[in-house]
């Protein structure tokens, strides 16, 4: 997030002042690791996202980056070491066992601090997701290192330490975190909050791989079943290019018509705050912000949101925020792009209208043309 | 069966101000609530208790106001409060918070039996970090089962617990065993009112108080900013936009003229989105 304070700090005081001694123990820990998400075949988009973000520490430091991929034996789980090497890792630790197939907290954990322990990196990222949250916390408190959740922004300081930046107080502020006499310093970071670098044509790399001492018997907890959800239900809000989202300033649940009838004209996916969730006018999946989904469209429109730092956070990254309010004064227009003082219940029919016109394939061709 | 909930007193954020000048947080004035989150998992305990009859012990650590906290719980229908407090728990990340919360709960197993079923909320609101759950597992050895959407069945013959997880793109369906420690998604029910009855225990409550001496920890290091690796170095507030929205004039025009000038300004700003847009309407 590029909305950090870049003044300088004040004076260290209490805690924040004591200096860095690593003991040594700790002094040989060295690279960049970036844990590769994988479930059910498929790589998690965030663990891209923070492989970008990886490499730029590693450069800092002058380290190498590592992707940690854990699957069962098979394509998928090569598959996702290409990818890894693909956005930028120069090796990849891999542990490929049908322990490893679905996800389950004891061989997880077992697998990713058996190689901590054994290869000893200096900083290791993992997406701030239902898994990343499950198995960071674990991987953290077996290690007994610090962990950082949720970071908006990661760098190194001049003394090479991870200065690990997230909101903090509900999002009003942000604090800088850092993890100084423990290795690995761990920090989680949300999907859609990195940019997603760019993949690279030379996918080739170092693979170390490692094996997962453990046996099913070892395993209490048993997968019975997977329910997947429901296409139809499923919201594709982090990933969307364009996002329509209405606030409490639509008044009543059915103008949440008029968000859906946009959304559907311009194939975009449609999201709201906060309180429409707890009013239950919209499923918790469609809820943007700090305590929702983190969005990066390229078109965001907003109608009826008051803009509260909560839901500010949430749509920061977005490439062009337009903002449909009443009140002139609405925080949201301290960080839209394009503001717009209207009634949002009567203007979305009209912009639905315009695109539609606008977009119509008649109307393609003739601009094509 | 003997449940442990674990919950903790949080500022209500959304009444949080920042100093303008300072950038400090005012908290003064801004009222105390149980962590939302909490209340789903404390709401899952009652209704195990009282479907398998047992006790509901509720913990928090925190400052002696946390008191309220606790008295809140047991208006709700919890049975015991414990409240962990002690000038060395101040300063505690996610690692120090786990280690203190999970050595009172070893000592409430040896004072008021083992409990079977330890919970946590999904994460709180003003931390928000979703770790301290999984610490105490892991302090506890217990197993951990994060973001559970149900309890399927609980049998305690056989020690068998089968619940519904949530997972990315679904649902888990997982057995494992007691003990373990459970936090439950927002939403997978809804907290109770609470009887009169429990109003007036609740009053007459003595709530149980330890201290870190009382709570049997003897490794003091292992607390609060000592026994914490992470270190905050620095708040501050997010920086404001150098510029504010371009506002679109919307005097005299119908909404239909705002609407093209307001597709116009998107496309000048972005044009690839055109193409974009037309292939999306038409797929
Ligand atoms: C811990 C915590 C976490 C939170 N997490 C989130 C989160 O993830 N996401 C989130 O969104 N919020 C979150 N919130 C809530 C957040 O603080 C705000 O309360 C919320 O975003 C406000 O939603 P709103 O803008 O829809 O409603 P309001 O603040 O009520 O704003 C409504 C707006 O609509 C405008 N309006 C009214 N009528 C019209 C009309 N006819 N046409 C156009 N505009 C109109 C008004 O001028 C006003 O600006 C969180 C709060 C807390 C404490």
């Amino acid at each position: 997030m590029s909305t950090a304070n870049r003044e300088t700090p004040p004076p260290a005081a209490g805690r924040a002042g004591m200096k860095k001694e690593l003991p040594e123990r700790f002094k040989h820990y060295r690279h960049v690791w970036v844990f590769i998400e994988l479930e059910r075949g498929q790589v998690h988009p965030v663990s891209f996202e923070l492989l970008g973000e990886g490499r730029k520490l590693a450069d800092k430091l002058g380290v190498e980056l590592a992707g940690v991929v854990l699957g069962p034996p098979g394509e998928a789980t090569w598959h996702a070491v290409a990818g890894a090497f693909a956005y930028g890792a120069d090796l990849a630790y891999i542990i490929e066992d049908p322990l490893l197939a679905h996800y389950r907290n004891e061989p997880f954990t077992r697998a990713m601090t058996d190689l901590v322990n054994t290869y000893k990196p200096e900083i290791l990222l993992l997406g701030a997701t239902i898994l990343g949250r499950d198995l960071a916390g674990s991987v953290a408190t077996t290690l007994l290192t610090g962990l950082t959740a949720d970071c908006t922004e990661l760098d190194v300081d001049i003394d090479g330490s991870l200065a690990a930046t997230r909101p903090t107080f509900g999002g009003s502020l942000l604090c800088t975190i850092y993890t100084l006499n423990y290795r690995p310093q761990m920090a989680t970071v949300r999907p859609r909050v990195m940019a997603m670098p760019a993949r690279t044509d030379k996918p080739v790399g170092r693979v170390i791989q490692h094996k997962l001492f453990m046996a099913e018997q070892d395993i209490v907890t048993k997968i019975l079943g997977f329910l997947p959800d429901s296409q139809s239900a499923k919201a594709n809000l982090a990933y969307a290019d364009v996002v329509v989202a209405g606030g409490l300033g639509l008044g009543a649940v059915e103008n949440l018509q008029l968000v859906k009838n946009l959304a559907a004209a311009i194939g975009a996916e449609y999201g709201c705050s906060r309180p429409l969730v707890q009013k239950g006018w919209m499923p918790a999946d469609r809820q943007i912000g700090q305590t929702g989904k983190t969005i990066r469209p390229k078109l965001y429109i907003a109608a009826g949101i008051s803009g509260a730092i909560q839901h500010r956070v949430g749509v920061e990254g977005a490439d062009l925020i337009v903002a449909i309010n009443t009140d002139p004064n609405a925080p949201i227009f301290d960080f839209a792009h394009v503001g717009i003082v209207t009634d949002a219940i009567r203007f979305l029919p009209a912009l639905t209208e315009a695109f539609t016109r606008r977009l119509s394939p008649h109307n393609r061709d003739k601009l094509a043309s | 069966m003997h449940i442990v909930i674990c919950i903790k007193q949080v500022p209500d954020s959304a009444q949080i101000r920042v100093h303008p000048v300072t950038n400090t947080i005012m908290r003064q004035g801004v009222p105390t609530i149980i962590n939302p989150y909490d209340l789903f998992a404390l709401e899952e305990a009652l209704r195990l208790r009282d479907a398998h009859s047992g006790e509901v012990t509720v913990l928090t650590m925190g400052p002696p106001m946390a008191e309220d906290a606790l008295r809140k719980a047991l208006t709700y229908g919890a049975d015991r409060a414990v409240l962990l407090t002690d000038r060395y728990f101040a300063g505690s990340d996610t690692l120090a918070t786990s280690f203190a919360l999970s050595q009172a709960i070893a000592k409430i197993g040896e004072t008021f039996g083992k409990p079977d079923i330890v919970f946590a909320g999904k994460q709180t609101i003003d931390g928000d970090t979703a770790q301290v759950g999984p610490g105490i597992a892991k302090r506890l050895d217990l197993l951990q089962l994060t973001y559970v959407a149900k309890i399927a069945s609980v049998d305690l013959e056989s020690r068998e617990i089968t619940v519904e997880r949530r997972s990315e793109g679904g649902m888990q369906m997982l057995k494992s065993k007691l003990p373990c420690l459970i936090t439950i998604l927002e939403g997978s029910n809804e907290i109770r009112r609470g009887t009169l009855d429990d109003a007036l225990r609740a009053a007459r409550s003595e709530i149980v108080k330890w201290s870190a001496a009382g709570a049997g920890i003897e490794d003091l290091s292992k607390c609060g900013l000592r026994g914490s690796p992470t270190v905050v170095k620095r708040v501050f507030a997010p920086a404001a936009r150098a510029e504010k929205a371009a506002q679109i004039d919307v005097t005299d025009k119908t909404p239909r003229d705002l609407a093209d000038e307001l597709i116009a300004q998107i496309f000048t700003r972005q044009p690839a989105l055109e193409h974009e847009l037309a292939f999306d309407g038409e797929a």
